[in-house]
C-alpha cells in the first residue's frame, strides 16, 4: 500500500484530500492528512468581522465535515519533514513515511518581524485581519472609537489575498459613513507599491476610486518601524504617517516546520516550480497554495485552479509520465467596494485584470473591473459555494485556465 | 514595443522604460540608465543588481524585504543607493520587469 501524506488542510489541503481520495485506487493508495486545527475557518470572512456582517461562528466550521470517506486525519502538529528519507515526524514524536507528499501549510503573518509593530499598542490602537484574534478585537475597538488618523498598511508583498486591504479601506469608508461619522475619520492607504494595487489597469481603476471615497495613498512606502509612543509609522526613506488607529497587513512567512526541513526561500515559502507545482529539490514533493513560493496570489482562488493541475500531475508523476499540465497563474478574486457594491478581477501571470464579463461575455453575469451589485452578492454567495462546492472539489462552472472569453483588450 | 539606445547598443523596452528582454543587459548599459535616474553607480548597487538580476531570471518573486535576505545590503541601506522608490529603480537599472509583486 503506497501513502499520499497532505501536510496542512486549509483550502488547498482540502481541495486534493477529496480529489486524490476519488482519483487514485483504494487497494493501491492510502490518503493521509495532518492538520493541527480542528476547526476550518472561511478566510475571506476575517475581512467582514470588523465591521459585524459576520462574527466568528458564522465563518467557522469542524474541519472533519470536508474530508471524504476513507481519509485518515491526524489532529496535530509537524515537527519536521525529512524529504530524503521521505518521512515527518509530528511533535509526538511519531513518524510517517509517504510515497508522495502534497505541502499545503499555508502562510501566515509574522508582525514581530517589524521593530515596534507588535509593540504595547499592538491590538489597543494596532491590529491585523488576518487572523480571526485580530478582527474579533478590531470590531470591539471600532464600536466605540471617536474617530481620528484611519492608517492601513501592507508591509510588504506577498500578502494573503491582496485585494483584501484595499476591501478593507473600501468597508471602513462605507461603515463610518453609515455610521454618520465619516467626516472624523481621516482614512489614508499606505503601501509599499507604486500604486493602489500592482497591475497597472486594475491600479488605475482602483486609484481613482479611492479618491473618489476620499481616502488617501500613500505609495511607495516600506515600514521601518513602528514609533508606538508617538503613534507613528516610518519607512526606510525617512517618510512618517501618524495614526490613531493602525490597521497592519505585516509581514508573511511560511510555515516555521519548512525552513527548519531545508525546503523553503528566505522566508519559508517552498521552492517549487510555478508550472509544474513540483518542488524544486525532491521530485515525489508537490507543493499548491500559499505554501509555495510561486510568483501568483496568494488566494483561495489560486489554490483551487492550481488543484485540478495538481491532480492530474500527480497522476503522471505515479505512472511515470510527463507532466501533462501546467498552471498559468489564473486567480480571480471579488473585491468589495462598500455601498452593496464590488468589482471581479480574472487574471493569470501572463494578463493583467482586464475589463469585460465574466464567466461568459454578454450574459456574464458578472462584470470584469467595474463596480457592480451582482458582483457584491456574488461574494456573499461565495461563502455558501466555499463550503459546499469548493472544498469539496466539486465542479465549478468556470475554467480552470484563465480564459480571454468576455474580456476586453483596450 | 518601444526601444532606445543606451551606451551604442538599440535594447527593447516597455511604455515605462523596462527592458523586456533582459539579455540585452550590459553593466555599460547600467551605467547610462542609472545617470538618467541621477545615481552613480558603484560596486554596492551592482552587487544588489546582481542579486536582483539572479533571482529574477530563477523565476522568484521580487520584493524589498527579500534584500534583508540577500547578504549584500539591508534594506536602509537600499534606499540610500536607490531613493526614492529603490526597487523600481534598481530593476529598470538592472534591466529586468518592473516587480509586479505577487498578484
Amino acid at each position: 500500500m503506497k501513502k499520499l501524506l497532505i501536510l496542512g488542510a486549509g483550502t488547498a489541503g482540502t481541495i486534493m484530500a477529496n480529489k486524490m481520495q476519488k482519483k487514485l485506487p483504494v487497494n493501491e493508495w492510502s490518503v493521509t492528512v495532518v492538520e493541527k486545527e480542528i476547526n476550518h475557518f472561511y478566510q475571506p470572512g476575517f475581512l467582514f468581522i470588523p465591521f459585524g456582517y459576520y462574527q466568528k461562528k458564522d465563518i467557522l466550521k469542524p474541519s472533519l465535515k470536508f474530508f471524504p470517506r476513507g481519509v485518515q486525519v491526524i489532529n496535530t502538529e509537524i515537527e519536521k519533514i525529512d524529504p530524503s528519507h521521505n518521512n515527518i515526524t509530528l511533535i509526538n514524536g511519531l513518524e510517517i513515511a509517504y510515497d508522495i507528499l502534497i505541502i499545503a501549510t499555508g502562510t501566515r503573518i509574522s508582525p514581530e518581524d517589524t521593530p515596534g509593530l507588535k509593540g504595547e499598542l499592538w491590538q489597543k490602537n494596532i491590529f491585523d485581519f488576518y487572523t480571526i484574534d485580530g478582527s474579533e478585537a478590531l470590531a470591539e475597538f471600532f464600536k466605540t472609537w471617536p474617530g481620528g488618523n484611519l492608517v492601513i498598511n501592507v508591509a510588504d508583498n506577498p500578502i494573503k489575498c491582496p485585494v483584501a486591504p484595499l476591501e478593507f479601506a473600501f468597508l471602513a469608508d462605507y461603515y463610518f459613513t453609515r455610521k454618520g461619522m465619516r467626516n472624523k475619520v481621516n482614512i489614508t492607504y499606505v503601501t509599499p507599491l507604486s500604486g493602489a494595487f500592482t497591475k497597472p489597469k486594475a491600479s488605475r481603476m482602483l486609484g481613482s476610486l479611492l479618491e473618489r471615497k476620499n481616502i488617501n495613498l500613500v505609495s511607495d512606502f516600506f515600514i521601518g518601524e513602528v514609533d508606538n509612543a508617538n503613534k507613528k509609522i516610518l519607512d526606510f526613506g525617512g517618510r512618517e504617517v501618524p495614526f490613531d488607529c493602525l490597521i497592519s497587513v505585516p509581514l508573511h512567512s511560511g510555515d516555521p516546520v519548512i525552513s527548519k526541513s531545508g525546503l523553503g526561500d528566505e522566508f519559508g515559502f517552498v521552492k517549487a516550480d510555478k508550472n509544474t507545482l513540483q518542488s524544486a529539490l525532491f521530485k515525489n514533493i508537490f507543493v499548491i497554495g500559499d505554501a509555495g513560493n510561486f510568483p501568483s496570489s496568494k488566494a483561495g482562488s489560486v489554490a483551487h485552479f492550481q488543484a485540478d493541475v495538481l491532480e492530474k500531475n500527480i497522476v503522471n508523476y505515479i505512472n511515470n509520465e510527463p507532466f501533462s499540465e501546467s498552471f498559468d497563474g489564473h486567480s480571480n478574486c471579488y473585491i468589495e467596494t462598500g455601498f452593496g457594491k464590488g468589482i471581479l478581477i480574472d487574471f493569470n501571470y501572463a494578463t493583467e485584470p482586464l475589463p469585460g464579463l465574466y464567466p461568459l461575455p454578454v450574459v456574464g453575469p458578472f462584470s470584469l473591473l467595474k463596480e457592480s451589485k451582482l458582483n457584491h452578492l456574488g461574494k456573499l454567495l461565495f461563502k455558501w459555494i466555499y463550503w459546499n462546492i469548493l472544498l469539496k472539489a466539486r465542479k465549478l462552472p468556470v475554467t480552470n485556465y484563465m480564459s480571454m472569453v468576455g474580456k476586453k483588450m483596450e | 514595443m518601444a526601444q532606445k539606445t543606451y551606451a551604442g547598443v538599440t535594447v527593447d523596452v516597455n511604455e515605462e522604460g523596462y527592458f523586456t528582454n533582459p539579455s540585452q543587459w550590459t553593466k555599460e548599459i547600467a551605467v547610462e540608465i542609472a545617470k538618467e535616474e541621477g545615481i552613480i553607480l558603484t560596486g554596492q548597487h551592482f552587487a544588489i543588481m546582481e542579486f536582483l538580476r539572479n533571482r529574477f531570471n530563477g523565476g522568484e518573486a521580487l520584493s524589498i524585504r527579500s534584500i534583508n535576505h540577500s547578504g549584500v545590503i539591508d534594506v536602509k541601506t537600499f534606499y540610500q543607493l536607490f531613493s526614492g522608490a529603490p526597487l523600481k529603480k534598481a530593476t529598470k537599472i538592472a534591466g529586468i520587469p518592473k516587480p509586479a509583486s505577487c498578484v
